[in-house]
This record gives structure tokens, sequence and C-alpha cells, in this order.
């Protein structure tokens, strides 16, 4: 009897299965076609936050273990992992924890925390200076728990900042401060129980200010991202896509998808029709490797043109980025005090920003190659501290649009090696605007010689660009590549119709034709002079 | 003068139509190639291609109307009467000469014409269509087993090629200009009827 009954209603659930399905089918006959300009693909406009709140929601301010008065990030961590149990053994192996990667030997790892270098503020000097160490995603460096609200705290609110107060009010016997303490606690308190998925701030609060500032290291990454406008980027506008940074930054037990480093952030260029379980990081995840109209001509140019050179026309559309910074003009004084404007700081150095900078493009296949402390150098030219790894014959590179970051920075030329100063600190240059003494004490946190002289060498630096994705109708016409002095100019190894390829038989071809007109203008002339008053 | 039907009513159509595809190709191919700009480069790709692709397909038919009529031979080369035909476009036709290689419904074209239309034909226009074809399909080389090609050179020959042809353009075009009337040739192509000597051997049913 039991048996039966399940029997028929599996039927039955078979049947409204059909019939549901059959329908789907019917209504789908009448509903406007889904595929909107370009064939570019539907986007939902509620945003992931928005679908992830709808598969599952938690209201964090109903655990009781967040309703403690907290001291200290430590223990609101410890409160998270009594229930996200592994999510600190998972975050510490990530690079967003260690900050290194593996380098070209065992003895150098590369990353922040490794021997590589940069050309802005150069080195972390092995995490001993400190102020680099504001954007690493614990308590303390990397000392003590892990800090989960930097990622997912909903709350813009400046947790150790508000530790530190809340413990000096705590130690004052005042009523003044009593009521101090207790509203930094209630803060705390709103804080900790306000919890979610990474926002476009969350990761803008370290990613945005890199390099010291706003929209000073990337270009393509700057705090205008936080609520963009459609114009600035067609996926994260609010009115576009709405999409949060961990949308195409699709994240698997705490690894983030999409870091570009000594190696790609993707390997593969499969859609999610072809495999949806991958990272979203690729443009082709979701558009494909033929986004266009069926033939299309731009269909034709992803086998060697990256998504981003004609979808990114420019970087650093609406806030300036930094382009140049030379460490030789540090140290200057006016009147005895440091000067801080934008254009030279004394701690700095002399700084150069543009807004709405066009890109330069060279062949990349999603790695960079970047230099190390250990690296010899060749001080005579402009030395390349990054560069893109990839070449027109390599089926995995795209032409690809870079920011290229110049600036002048220290070396020793008696090795001809990168020196990596202390800045931040009571004995970094910053404070004391020594460079003998930053240099030594930098070196010394590396564990690398330092010969005690030291030069300024012209240094480039690449950061891929890949955010602030155009709307389609402001992507790059033809014209801008496929004319004599178009952007690609120079690029090598790849045809481009229209530029100055193949010109030569152009300006043969174009003299032959003349001739063959003079010659025949010239044969009808004297026809008619010869034969004249003959007739025709 | 007496009137003989010389060019079928497939031939006038397949030539001014072929006129037609070439001007368009040459006017965005060239555009294209960064010469200038008129249409705009996207339109002129866009253009560049559905013509070359309609003229691909009706070029079949020409050579289907050229091997089953048997009209390939007036395309056969032959060097009889050529030296006589370069002195009379050298000196004769100064003088007033008549034209040493008449038109004839069998002999439509003189020794000159011949080589130059056989090349044209059969070797210029096929390896520029096969050249533009390759070029448009680029991206599908390697599942053609293609990929021993290089787009460079490709493009080089259909960019030579395009000139050759521009230079036949012109020098035809300032040919038709020789017959007995500056327009005398063009009429011939739109009506099919030529004007001929009356001294020529002419069938009865060439007449008109």
């Amino acid at each position: 009897m039991m048996k039966e009954f399940f029997m028929q209603s599996f039927v039955l659930k078979k049947h409204v299965a059909k019939t549901c399905c059959l329908m789907a089918l019917i209504m789908g006959c009448f509903l406007p076609p889904v595929h909107g300009e370009d064939g570019m693909k539907p986007v939902d406009k509620g945003g992931f936050a928005a679908m992830r709140s709808q598969q599952i929601k938690i209201n964090h301010s109903r655990y009781e273990i967040l309703k403690q008065d907290f001291t200290s990030g430590d223990e609101v961590t410890k409160a998270c992992l009594s229930c996200h149990t592994t999510a600190d053994e998972d975050f510490r192996k990530t690079i967003h924890w260690t900050w290194l990667t593996p380098g070209p030997d065992a003895e150098t790892p590369m990353g922040k925390a490794g021997y590589s270098i940069n050309n802005f503020c150069i080195s972390t000097n092995n995490m001993n200076d400190k102020s680099c160490s504001a954007c690493h995603a614990g308590w303390n460096g990397k000392e003590g728990e892990i800090n989960c609200l930097v990622c997912h705290g909903q709350k813009e609110f400046n947790m150790t900042e508000a530790f530190d107060d809340l413990n000096y009010f705590k130690a004052e016997s005042d009523d003044e401060s009593r009521d101090m303490a207790q509203e930094i606690q209630g803060n705390i308190k709103k804080t900790v129980e306000d919890i979610g998925i990474p926002q476009r701030k969350n990761c803008g609060s370290c990613h945005f200010y890199g390099g010291g500032g706003n929209g000073v290291k990337h270009g393509d990454l700057d705090n205008s991202l936080a609520t963009p406008s459609k114009d600035l980027d067609v996926h994260m506008a609010g009115d576009g896509g709405n999409f949060t940074c961990t949308r195409c930054h699709t994240t698997r037990m705490h690894e983030v998808a999409g870091r570009t480093y000594t190696s790609p952030a993707s390997t593969t260029r499969k859609s999610l029709i072809d495999d949806d379980l991958m990272p979203k990081i690729t443009c082709e995840s979701c558009h494909s490797s033929s986004p266009h109209k069926i033939l299309a001509k731009m269909n034709d140019h992803t086998d060697k043109v990256a998504c981003q050179t004609c979808h990114i026309p420019a970087f650093a559309r609406e806030k300036p980025t930094k382009v140049w910074w030379d460490w030789s003009k540090a140290g200057e004084l006016k009147d005895g005090k440091k000067v801080k404007t934008e254009d030279y700081m004394t701690i700095k150095g002399e700084m150069r920003w543009e807004t709405n900078v066009k890109p330069e493009y060279d062949w990349y296949n999603g790695a960079l190659r970047t230099l190390t402390l250990k690296d010899t150098i060749d001080p005579s030219g402009i030395v390349q501290v990054s560069k893109p790894v990839g070449d027109s014959h390599d089926p995995h590179s795209r032409i690809f649009p870079f920011k290229v970051f110049r600036g002048k920075q220290p070396y020793d030329p008696k090795s001809n090696r990168f020196l990596a100063p202390l800045l931040s600190g009571n004995q970094g240059y910053w404070e004391t605007l020594d460079w003998e003494s930053a240099l030594t004490l930098g070196m010394k946190d590396m564990n690398l010689p330092f010969s005690g002289t030291w030069d300024f060498v012209e240094t480039t630096s690449v950061f891929p660009i890949t955010h602030m994705v155009a709307p389609a109708a402001n992507a790059l016409s033809c014209k801008e590549c496929h004319s004599p002095m178009g952007r690609l100019a120079g690029i090598g190894g790849v045809y481009i119709p229209g530029s100055s390829d193949n010109a030569w038989i152009s300006r043969i071809g174009v003299f032959l034709a003349m001739c063959a007109l003079l010659g025949s203008l010239g044969h009808g002339v004297l026809r008619f002079l010869v034969r004249k008053g003959k007739g025709i | 003068m007496k009137k003989i039907y010389l060019y079928s009513r497939y031939e006038r159509f397949w030539h001014w139509l072929q006129m037609v595809f070439i001007f368009i190709l040459i006017v965005t191919g060239l555009e294209v190639n960064g010469l200038y700009s008129l249409l705009g480069f996207k339109r002129a790709v866009t253009i560049h291609t559905f013509t070359g692709l309609a003229w691909l397909v009706s070029f079949f038919f020409f050579v289907f109307w050229v091997l089953t009529t048997g009209e390939w031979r007036q395309y056969v080369p032959t060097s009889k009467k050529m030296l006589q035909v370069i002195r009379f476009y050298s000196f004769g036709i100064f003088k007033g000469e008549a034209h040493p290689v008449p038109k004839r419904k069998d002999a439509k074209h003189n020794p000159l014409q011949r080589l130059s239309y056989l090349i044209l034909a059969a070797a210029m226009l096929p390896v520029q269509m096969l050249t533009g074809f390759l070029y448009w399909r680029y991206n599908v080389w390697n599942a053609w087993k293609l990929d021993f090609l290089d787009l460079e050179t490709v493009a080089g020959i259909h960019i030579a090629l395009t000139f050759a042809i521009v230079c036949f353009v012109i020098i035809h075009m300032y040919m038709t200009s020789t017959g007995h009337t500056l327009t005398a040739h063009v009429k011939a192509m739109v009506t099919g009827w030529e004007d001929v000597e009356d001294d020529q051997e002419v069938f009865d049913w060439e007449k008109q």
C-alpha cells in the first residue's frame, strides 16, 4: 500500500514536472529575448549579494557569542572561529595572509613579504616596515588572529582604533570615560554583528589605496569603484550589473581567484558552459570567446586581443592615478619643515598624477616577471622592475592594456642591486630623512648586504588594466588600432590591417596606378592631338 | 558599318555585376588598408566582406558559364598577330589605321585582350578571391590545418593584387575609348551589339 502510494506520487511528480517544463517553454516563446546589444549576456540586476541573501540568510546579531563585550580584535576572531571552525586555517594559507608566493628558488620567496620589490614603497622589509602592514588582513601583522571583519564587516568602522580607545577609557575611572567606553563598546558590537560577504568597499579598503593612497597604484582601482557610475564600470555600477568584487573573484576556501603575479590568474579560457565550477575570473567565463554577434569581425580578434584592450579605453577615468614617483628628490625641506603637496612630498619625493590615462599595450599571458632584491640590474638604462610575460607566438598570450608606472628608486652601485629602505617607524626614512641609515636598516631586515653607497635609477613597473570596463558604446573604435599611428603601433607579432604594416606594397601600388593613369591620359591626349581635324 | 551581336545577355550582366563588385571592393578595401577614411573602418570591413562573398559565389556561375558555353576558347592565348596589335596601339592608332584584329563573334578578343583577360580571370581574380577568403577566415586556419600560412603574406598578396586590378581597371576603362567612337565599346557591352567594318565577313546569324 505504502509502496503504491509512493509510486503514484512519483508518477504524479513526473507529470507535474513535465507540465511545468512545457509551460515554461511556451512562456519562454512569448518573453522578450534576454540577449542585449551585441549578444551580451544578461546580468542579474539585483547583484550577487542579493542573490546570495536569497540562497542563505544568516542574521549574525542573533548569535549569543557575538553579544559579549569584546576588548580586542583577537577575541572577535575567536568568536567567529567558534562556528567557522576552519576559516583561519584556510585563510592563513592564502596570499592575503602570507604575502608570499614561490620565487625562483627556495631561499627567494616572492611577494610583499618576500624579496619582490616595486617602485612605490619598494619593499615591506620582511614585514618590518609597519606602515605596510596596515593592509595586512590580521589584527597585528602576522601575529595573533586573522581579521575577519576587514573583509566581512558590513559597517565601515576602524576596529583597531576603537579597541585602543576602549582600553584607554576603560583604564580611566571618571564617569565620562566610562560613558565613552560604553559607547565604543556599543559600536564594536554593532560592527561585529553586521557580517556578510565582502562588498566593494571591503576589498577596496586595501586595494583602492595600494601604494599609499587612493588610486596611487593600479590605475583601474580607486574609490570611485565603491559606487561606480555605469560609464565607469558597466559590471559594478548599481544601475549596471551591480557586481561585487567576488562576483568575478570567486572564492574557494578563502582563496580568492584573480591574483596576478608570478603565474596567471587563470590558465584556461573556458566559459561557464564548459565548466561551471571553475573561477569566474576571466571575461570569457561569462562572455565566451565569441561574445559579439555571429559573423561580427570583433569575434575574430579574441585569439590575439584581450577583451580589456578594447573595452577599457582609458583607466583612472574619474580620479587621478600616480604615474611618476622620483625618490631621488625626497628629503627637501621648506623653511625647515616637511612639504606635503600633490606633486612633492619631502618624505617620498616628486610625484606626477594623471586622469583618464590611455593604457600602454603589450603581449601578456597573465604572468608578471618581477625583480627581487637579489637580482642584478643594469643601471645604465631604464630598469623594468616588473614586466608582462608573453609573446605573439604563445597561444595563451593576448595583447593587453597596462598602466606603466615610472619613477626613480635607490640601488647599490657597488653590487648593482636594488635597495629597500626602511620607511616607517622612528628609525625609518620618513622620520629621519637619512638615506644611509634607512637603507642600512632596511637591508638588514632583509638579511642582504649594503655597501654603504647608493644612487638612483629610473625604473618602470606594469599593472594589468582589467577593471573599469566601459559600456559597449564606449569601447574603442576600430580606428584606434587600425590606423597608421594607432594604439598598437609597434606591438609586433600581429598583422593589423590599416596600420603601417605592408605599407611598402601600398606605396608601390599607388605609384603603379598613377603610372597607368598618366600613361592612359598621355595616350589619349596624343590620340586627340594627332588626329585633330581628322575626325575621331 | 554593320552591327553584330557579340555579347550575350548573361555575359553583359556578369561584366557589369563584376564591375560593381570590384568597384565596391576596391573602394572599401583601400580604406581598410588605411589609404583614406570614407565610410569608416567598421562599415568598410563589413561591406567589403559581404561584397567579397557575393562576388565569390557569383564567380562560380561565371566559371560554369565559361566552361559549358565553350566561351573559354575566347581566352586561349595566342602569339599570332600579337606584335601587330602592340604596334597598332603604340603607333597605328595615332595615324588612324584599322585595327589588325577586328572583333568577330568567334574571336571577341584580340591577342592582347586574350592574354590579359586570361591572366585576370584565371589567375589574378581567383587568387584575389582565395586570399580574401582566407584573410576573412583567418581564425579557423588552425582547424583547417592551414596554420603554415602567414597573415601578413596573405594580406600582402591581396593588397598587391588589388593594385594590379586597379591598374587593369584604369587601362581597361581607357581602352574602351579606342573604338570607332569614344563610347562604341561601352555601348556594345550594354546592348550586346558591336559595330564592325563593312568589309568584315559576317555570318547571317550575326547580322541585325
